[in-house]
């Protein structure tokens, strides 16, 4: 008896927490999201579904959507990916790795307001940093954010700039806990080197790859600050993520409920691909 | 122990220091009062002179300036706090807020506050074109404050190698097309240069290009904020002109083109005529490192410009007190000296007629002629669009607009999109 107490004492702070900020908005916000806005004079009333058959008739949605799914699929492969190739060859003893780990992880620490208004100049056309490049070696001028077929992909390059450098540090954490005595033995055995990653690091990592696939995925959905600085979502809503919209849904026409309805959307997205993460990857992942 | 015991001792004094402050404030009226900061330059530090100015002339009233973001940030705080019951008594929120505003049933008309002859002079001392976006169904929701309109820039030297006479700028459509083309330069690759003209098509292209389409003969909406005129051919047309910039005079970037960027692209000689507001004056005043001119911009049917900027709004939630000394503040800071002060501090034009005849504001002018072309504007000037559900009915517009800007639909097709999805908003206004 004292001992249940006891653990729900400890529980209780977290719990509170969660409940308060997490559990309750998430109910609240399915609650709102069958309701119409109140605007002024005019209360909140039920209207069922409607928010959700405004949802399915609406374009921007679903572009919105499209341009997430682009985005998500340019974005996680490639920077974990990079994240890795970084990991492995920081984690290597080779002269001043201290400053290349902290050059790579610099983006991460960057405040993203920041490090988004350096991009923009980055991407400016005319005189940009981009532009000097290809200028002095005789590309033409490109207006990569402003037109629509370069917008979303230089966005996802900058994301990939800072994702990179944050999964590093996992894998690198991994990497270092990992036994030398694996590397002797292989060494040993006669294994070549990309048999040995293949074969015995790689496969030790899946935990770390596991947590860092989910962490990027929400990421991708989660991003709101560079599209606020760098397009706005334009042009013509070529970079509009879902994030993005429901921030202009909510706070710039003011309509909570449809926000709710879509943000919705965005947490039901978010669960499902968490649960097919953990449920598939779980069984191929391998803890020590 | 005797931390404790201090530790009690302090609150105590905090208690009673709470309670004296209370008492002290039942005798003056507090007016929490948002402010954005939209332009460079001290505004904070202005602001901050004028609330302490006005309380050293009336005691009983303690005005509490609040720095609230940018006009996007202001208004989210400003309906946040409505919502959530505590709201400022006054602010300054952008002059196309009004519809929105008054949905929300957070504003109340200034015309029951106007009482004396005098304040009835003083409403009607406001250029009217400014009064277009701070007046509807007969009544008036906002008193102008940091007002703008869009002018055009243009570089005196690149004008001078262009062979074109410095001291004038295009005046029409046409002219513009043709001195663009003269002033594009490009190196031996065919790469340009030099642009002739940009107009900024990033975050809201709708307020430049609502210039085009008052110069091409109408404005985008009615007056009650119901109706919208995307589809107008005239509309169509200001934007097929905009296209023909790019793609078939080919003087004008193509693709979006970045607003903040704008002013920058000027300096660095990318592009030798901008539009941008005249907000911007002081800026380019202090960072252009070459000779340049201001003008009004050019007219197709006739001259036009939108509005645009900030006006004063009094918040629903407060006591007939707290309105009273808004009032009387909002009054007073809109005095002719103190327009015409505050016009030349920020750049932004100064809202009424009489404040360009004061002695400050003529030294100002005659030192810098620039500074009048603005005002010059008004009378061509005509109210920014501003409708109910407002955010939504412009973002249809600007989608519209960026859409044809990047080549993916034609303006025709583009502005009946625009004007189908606005017409679908408007519907439960009507």
């Amino acid at each position: 008896m004292r001992e249940w107490l006891y653990a729900w004492l400890l529980l209780l702070p977290a719990t509170a927490l969660l409940a308060l900020f997490t559990h309750y908005p998430a109910v609240a916000n399915l609650w709102h999201s069958f309701y119409s806005t109140p605007r002024g004079a005019r209360p909140a009333t039920f209207i069922g579904a409607d928010n959700y058959r405004q949802l399915i008739e609406d374009p921007i949605f679903w572009q919105a959507l499209v341009n997430n799914l682009w985005y998500a699929l340019g974005t996680i492969p490639l920077s974990i990916a990079l994240a890795l190739v970084m990991a492995v060859w920081v984690s290597e003893r080779l002269p001043g790795r201290g400053f290349l780990r902290l050059a790579y992880f610099t983006p991460t620490v960057l405040p993203m307001i920041a490090v988004a208004n350096i991009w923009l100049f980055f991407y400016t056309p005319g005189y940009g940093l981009f532009e000097q490049i290809g200028g002095a070696l005789g590309f033409g001028s490109h207006n990569w954010l402003g037109s629509r077929s370069t917008a979303l992909p230089a966005l996802m390059l900058v994301t990939i700039w800072k994702e990179a450098g944050f999964f590093m540090i996992f894998y690198l954490a991994a990497l270092q806990s990992m036994s030398p005595h694996l590397a002797e033995a292989a060494a040993i055995e006669g294994a070549s080197r990309g048999y040995f990653f293949r074969r015995v690091t790689f496969p030790l990592l899946m935990p770390t790859t596991l947590f860092v696939l989910v962490n990027a995925v929400i990421n991708a959905f989660r991003l709101v600050d560079h599209i606020v600085v760098m397009t706005r979502g334009g042009p013509d809503n070529a970079t509009a993520l879902l994030l993005y919209y429901i921030f202009e849904v909510g706070f710039r026409f003011w309509d909570s409920s449809y926000a709710a309805a879509l943000t919705m959307v965005l947490l039901t997205l978010l669960a499902a691909v968490a649960i097919l993460q953990f449920a598939f990857l779980e069984r191929r992942t391998h803890y020590q | 122990m005797k931390l404790l015991r201090n530790a009690w001792a302090w609150l105590a004094a905090a208690v009673l220091a709470a309670a004296g402050g209370a008492a002290f404030a039942q005798g003056t009226v507090e007016v929490p009062f948002f402010y954005p900061v939209a332009v460079g330059g001290p505004i904070t530090k202005i602001i901050d002179g004028f609330a302490a100015d006005f309380e050293k002339e009336n005691s009983g009233i303690k005005l509490r300036p609040i720095y609230s973001g940018s006009y996007q940030e202001s208004i989210a705080k400003a309906l946040t706090a409505v919502k959530s019951g505590d709201p400022p008594v006054t602010s300054i929120l952008l002059s196309t807020d009004m519809y929105t505003l008054i949905d929300e049933d957070a504003i109340v008309p200034f015309d029951d506050l106007v009482k004396t002859a005098e304040d009835r002079a003083w409403l009607k001392s406001f250029y009217p074109a400014f009064m277009e976006n701070s007046q509807t169904g007969g009544k008036t929701w906002g008193i102008p404050f940091q007002r703008s309109t869009v002018v055009l820039y243009y570089n005196k030297e690149a004008f001078k190698e262009a062979g074109l006479d410095p001291n004038r700028a295009p005046g029409t459509w046409q002219e513009m097309a043709d001195y663009a083309q003269k002033l594009t330069k490009r190196d031996a690759s065919g790469n340009v240069t030099q642009w002739g003209v940009q107009i900024p098509s990033s975050g809201f292209p709708y307020w430049l290009f609502q210039g085009l389409a008052i110069e091409n003969g109408v404005n985008l909406m009615n007056a009650a904020g119901t109706q919208v005129y995307y589809d107008k051919p005239e509309v169509i047309g200001a934007l097929q002109y905009w296209v023909d910039l790019v793609n078939k005079y080919k003087v004008h970037p193509p693709g979006i083109v970045e607003w903040g960027t704008t002013p920058k692209d000027f300096f660095e000689r990318k592009v030798a005529m901008i539009w941008t507001t005249t907000g911007n004056l002081t800026n380019v005043k202090n960072n252009a490192k070459f000779d340049f001119g201001v003008a009004m911009l050019p007219a197709s049917k006739q001259r036009g410009s939108p509005t645009g900027g900030g006006n004063f709004y009094i918040f629903k939630k407060s006591t007939p007190a707290q309105r009273e000394a808004a009032f009387k503040f909002i009054k007073w800071v809109t005095t002719p000296e103190r327009a015409a002060q505050w016009g030349i501090d920020t750049g932004y034009v100064a809202v009424r007629a009489d404040a360009w005849q004061t002695p400050t504001m003529k030294k100002y002018v005659e030192g810098f002629p620039a500074a009048a072309v603005a005002r010059d504007q008004l009378p061509f000037a005509k109210a920014e669009l501003s409708t109910h559900d407002n955010q939504r009915v412009t973002k249809a517009l600007n989608d519209g607009l960026q859409a044809a800007l990047t080549g993916t639909k034609t303006p025709e097709a583009a502005m009946k999109d625009a004007q189908r999805e606005a017409d679908r908003l408007l519907r439960s206004y009507k």
